[in-house]
Formats: C-alpha cells, structure tokens, sequence
C-alpha cells in the first residue's frame, strides 16, 4: 500500500471519530454540571428526604436553576442537612420555601423552590429555613390502609 | 522420600515463578517500548502505518456489530420498558449502557480479537524468520522500528474505534426505536440528552476505552515479542494475546467502573 493511500485512510480514520465524539458530546449527552465559579451554595434542613440524590436538580417554576451538592445528617436533631448550589444568575428572596418533589409518580426526585417576597435576598452560605419533606409512598399508603381499616371498624361495631 | 502435598507443592512451584518472571519481563519491556517511543513519534510515518493497520481495518467489524449491538439493544429494552410505561426511556437506557460499558469494553474485545492477535502473529514471526535479530545485526533498534510504533498505533486507535461503536450503537438503538418500534423521536434524543451527562458518562467512558488501548497494545506487543521463534510458539502467542487481553479488559473494567461509578 502506498503512503499517500496509508495518509488517506488514517485521516479518514481519525475524522470518522472524532465525528463519533462530537456526536457523542453534542448529540448525545449535555453538560449538566454547573461550573463551580458561577455558583453559590444554600443549606437546608428537611424532616425527610426520602429518595434525594446527589446531583438532583434544583428546580424553580419547572427550571433547573442548581444541583444539590451533598446531603449529611444532622447529629444534634436529626434532619438531613441539603446542600444546594445555586446558579448565580438566579437570586432567591430570603423567606424562599424549599420542598423535595418527584417528576412524575415514579421519576426522580428533585428539590422544588418557591420564592417568597422579602426584599433580601440569599447570600452564599445562608440557610432556608422554610422546608417541607418528601412524600413517602409507603407512609402514604399505609395512612390511607390505617384510616380504611379504622372506618371499617367503627362500621363494624355500629351494626 | 516426598509425601504428595509437597509433591503438588513443587509442582505449583515453577508456573509461580515463569509467572513472575514472565511478569517482571513484561515490566522491563514496556520500559523500554516508552523510551524508544520519541523515536516512534517522532517518525510518525510508521506510526501512521499502525493505525491504518490496527484502527483503519477494524473500522467495518467495529461499526457493523456497533450498529447490531445497538439494535439488540433497543429491542431487548423495549420489550421490558414498555410494560413499566417507561418507553420514552430507551434512549437513556441504550446511550448509558454504551457509553459507559459496551463501548470501551466490546470495542476493546473486538479490538484484541482483530488487531491484537494479528500484531502478535506479525511479530511473532518477524521473530522467528530471524527479522528481528537481523535488524538488531544492522544496529536498527527492533523495539523502536517495530514494537514502539505498533504499541503507539493501538494506543491511539483504541479511542476512536470506541467512540465510533458507541456512536454507531446509539444510531442502531435509534433505528429500532423510533423507525422500527415508533417511539417519539424528540423524547427519544432530549431524554437521552438530559440523562447522559458529558464529563461524568461520555469522557469516562474515553477513559476507560484509552486504558484499554494501552492494556491491549501492551500484551500483544509483548506476546509477540515473547513468543518462542516456531510455528507452534507463534500461534500459541496469539491465542494467549485474546485470551489474556479479554480477561484484562474485564478485570481493569471492573476496577475503573468502581473507581468512576460508586456513590453517585
């Protein structure tokens, strides 16, 4: 084989993967992460956090606007203890309310923001305080099992 | 007088110490292909040649069972996605498991299969027609006019040829799944997008399938090099390059996927 076709072919090699590559980076996956510069860090302390990961979305109106960054107990009082990065293009009212929702019936779960209306706004290392858990399928299930049975059962004696 | 334990000791005794002397060769060895490397470089036209005869010509087995795999893939994750609703995930399902495991990892055993054993054989009888120590006669280094390049040639075929199966898998999964089972194609490419992130999937998987290269280069290199000068030792070199390289494929997949993967 000559040198020239040997050139042709490993060119054409080299450019059928690196096409490969840019399909897979740009086609096929996105850059999720939020770069560190640009963010800013929140805590929040929730009762449960049910099926909460690293790296789940934090979303507000349905728009990522972060990622949670770690989740740790809290020894003293026993609540997990979220840490959010924030992108900071978005800037949330200090009274902003957290809560752990999930996409769908069985999707994942991510950590819903709703703004609230004071005037200041949070700043990096700051603490929301107001949080509500996640919904726990089995507790919900069993609740509605307890109060179905307790019905029945008051049913029961009345006859 | 020797009582049967000790008996099977000694004859664990010697395959213990060819092993080891085999292995600390093996060391020596790639000590001496990455020094003679500047020159293998830096002569780039038998580099080049490698990678047309490594990378070029497994380019059609690569991208063929890429698109098969892909396709395999699609079906078989549909058929169980759809009874969970889940359909609009097959995307996901079939670009992760690409990326992150079958690329790398087929793409490597299709590699050592197809190149490896064929850089073995080469060497192996430049070996033994006395090649090899004919250019060592003419004070031509062979670690660097032969072995280097080859080595090279692998390394950097390797990478390619992996993203060019995973790229080829997403397209066959693609076929099957919007074209032959009619999902939607905007979920089946925005789910897949969302899902499949760049650094923590996509350049991990570049990773592993560069580890792989090196790994593969290196053993079938080094058993073709090792080989004994006969008809015989040549083809028994190139059985153990696919049988070694396949379980070192494995077993370093395992350690990389629990160092990238765990905790996440």
């Amino acid at each position: 084989m000559k040198r020239t076709m040997i050139d042709f072919w490993v060119g054409l090699f080299i450019a059928l993967g690196i096409v490969a590559l840019l399909f897979l980076a740009l086609k096929v996956s996105s850059q999720s992460s939020l770069p560190a510069s640009s963010s800013y860090t929140v805590t929040a302390n929730f009762e449960n956090i049910g099926g909460l990961k690293v790296r789940a979305p934090v979303k507000s109106a349905g728009v990522v606007v972060g990622r949670v960054a770690g989740i740790s107990l809290d020894p003293q009082r026993y609540v997990a203890s979220v840490t959010m990065k924030l992108d900071d293009r978005y800037r949330f009212s200090r009274d902003t309310s957290a809560e752990i929702l999930t996409s769908g019936l069985l999707g994942e779960q991510y950590i819903g923001l709703e703004p609230g209306a004071d005037d200041k706004m949070l700043k990096d290392g700051d603490r929301i305080t107001i949080t509500s858990s996640a919904i726990v399928l089995e507790q919900l299930i069993s609740r509605f099992l307890f109060s179905k049975a307790e019905e029945g059962g008051t049913a029961h004696t009345e006859k | 007088m020797t009582n049967p334990v000790s008996r099977a000791l000694q004859r664990l005794g010697a395959p213990v110490t060819n092993t080891l002397i085999k292995l600390g060769f093996a060391c020596r060895f790639l000590w001496s292909v990455l020094k003679a490397s500047p020159f293998a470089l830096h002569r780039f036209s038998l580099t080049m040649r490698e990678i047309w005869f490594a990378g070029v010509l497994s380019v059609l087995i690569i991208v063929v069972s890429g698109l098969f795999v892909g396709m395999v893939l699609a079906l078989q994750g549909y058929e169980t996605l759809v009874r969970f609703g889940a359909s609009s995930s097959l995307g996901v399902l079939v670009a992760l498991s690409l990326v992150r495991e079958l690329g790398p990892v087929i793409g490597a055993l299709l590699f050592a299969s197809r190149a490896g054993s064929a850089i073995t054989a080469e060497i192996g009888l430049m070996k033994a027609t006395e090649q090899l120590s004919a250019m060592e006669m003419m004070a031509v280094n062979p670690i660097a006019r032969v072995v280097a390049p080859k080595f090279w040639g692998g390394v950097i075929s390797m990478p390619l040829l992996a993203a060019l199966f995973s790229a080829m898998g997403i397209f066959g999964g693609y076929l099957v799944g919007v074209q032959l089972l009619g999902l939607d194609a905007g979920s089946f490419w925005s789910q897949m997008q969302s899902a499949v992130d760049f650094r923590l999937d996509v350049i991990n998987g570049v990773i592993k399938s560069v580890c792989f290269g090196i790994a593969v280069s290196l053993i079938a290199v080094f058993e073709g090099y090792d080989a004994p000068p006969t008809a015989e030792g040549v083809s028994g070199a190139t059985t153990r390059t696919v049988v070694t390289s396949a379980l070192v494929i494995l077993g370093l997949d395992v350690l990389l996927t629990a160092f990238m993967f765990r905790g996440i």
